[in-house]
């Protein structure tokens, strides 16, 4: 049950995109076409995760026992960014088909603020502990994909549609981003 | 007097040519995410202003002794250090402003204005104009940021600074001040600030 309602918290109700505003710009800039944000919707999903995991152990087991609390930020985005990297340098290996589909991805994923803003959000959880921060690591990823799709897909549409002047390009898109949260509005109080 | 008025230039590119937020989209998460107030626009304005300048400094002067291959890491880390320390201020000072700013505060180590400016403005140029360039960017990174959260209070909450102009019970967008809020507004401006600079140009 608890583990329901981090998911349904993660994707809906407190969508990482649309309700915490992290990961704004892969949103508007990877999303122009529905193939591609499905590719960055991947890599996000595996960094996440596998950050988060390193990232909460580290806090847990290295960070508090030893009263470095504060060093958190750097220890944080330095492992994202050497994490990144290893993931890059380990799919090539391993899985050059995937790594075909995620590998353009996956150096923009250093600077997406929704991996270290979930990283330092999972410490932040009720009573939580390694299986609860993963799940919601991988539920907020859940939530990043949806707002990512559906955005993108709606912006197919929009390159056929007649929009005056001054709104193209990134007013109308930020508009659409708006109409899209105020959507995701409508799940408040769910949880 | 060809210098001073390379860096006038150099100062007001970053507030209206390529001011970071309404024209080059740079930093976008703080930008609608801590704007529900004046206030909060113009607080996390200043500690981005405050970071972004320590991170230019410190990156054209140790400019020459870092090897390429590693400069992206060193950049990181030198910004984390700044951050961690408005972290550490901005909650033994200002706790009312930490706790409303919450998770954007680490948040600003992976904005990409700084990031952006220390790779591509600072490590190439020498330390005055990488000041001037800090200051630029940061004034129009501040300005529509503080823009953006009086508009939103305003709507939203008919006050601007905390200072009410309509009675309390008087009905106002509260949309505004809601997540979409902020998007919209932020449409709309961006609409406004192209307008104002087509015509000054």
């Amino acid at each position: 049950m608890e583990y329901l309602i981090i998911l349904i918290g993660a994707v809906f109700v407190n969508n990482i995109v649309l309700s915490q505003f992290l990961g704004i710009c892969p949103f508007l800039g990877v999303s122009n076409k529905v193939s591609t944000s499905v590719g960055m919707s991947g890599a996000v999903l595996f960094v996440m995760t596998i950050a988060t995991t390193v990232t909460y152990l580290l806090h847990q087991y290295v960070l508090v026992p030893m009263g470095l609390d504060y060093l958190r930020t750097i220890t944080f985005i330095l492992v994202i960014a050497a994490l990144v990297q290893m993931v890059e340098i380990m799919l090539k290996k391993v899985s050059p088909p995937l790594y075909q589909a995620l590998g353009v991805f996956l150096p923009l994923i250093t600077t997406n603020c929704a991996v270290l803003g979930v990283a330092i959000l999972a410490l932040g959880l009720e009573d939580g502990n390694l299986l609860k921060a993963v799940f919601f690591a991988i539920s907020s990823s859940a939530g990043f994909a949806l707002a990512l799709i559906v955005f993108a897909s709606i912006r197919e549409f929009l390159e056929l549609a007649d929009i005056p002047e001054g709104m193209k390009g990134v007013p109308i898109n930020l508009l659409v981003a708006g109409l899209l949260s105020l959507a995701f509005l409508g799940f408040a109080g769910l949880v | 007097m060809a210098e001073t008025l390379d860096q006038k230039q150099n100062f007001l590119k970053g507030i209206i040519k390529e001011n970071p937020v309404f024209v080059m989209l740079l930093g976008m998460c703080p930008t609608l995410g801590v704007t529900s107030s004046a206030f909060n626009g113009l607080g996390m304005g200043v500690a981005t202003l405050f970071v972004l300048l320590m991170s230019n400094i410190v990156v054209s002067l140790i400019k020459s002794q870092v090897p390429s291959k590693v400069r992206i890491p060193a950049f990181i880390v030198i910004i984390a250090s700044f951050v961690t320390v408005v972290e550490m201020v901005l909650e033994a000072y200002i706790p009312f402003l930490y706790e409303q700013l919450g998770i954007f505060i680490p948040l600003i180590v992976v904005n990409c204005l700084i990031l952006g400016r220390a790779e591509a403005f600072a490590s190439k140029n020498n330390l005055t104009s990488s000041v001037v360039d800090a200051l630029g960017m940061g004034m129009g990174f501040v300005i529509a940021l503080t823009a953006l959260g009086a508009t939103r209070e305003i709507l939203g909450n008919g006050s601007i600074f905390e200072f009410r102009f309509v009675s309390e019970d008087a009905n106002t967008f509260i949309l505004f001040i809601l997540p979409p809020g902020a998007f919209i507004a932020l449409a709309y401006l961006a609409i406004a600030f192209n307008r104002l600079t087509r015509k000054l140009a």
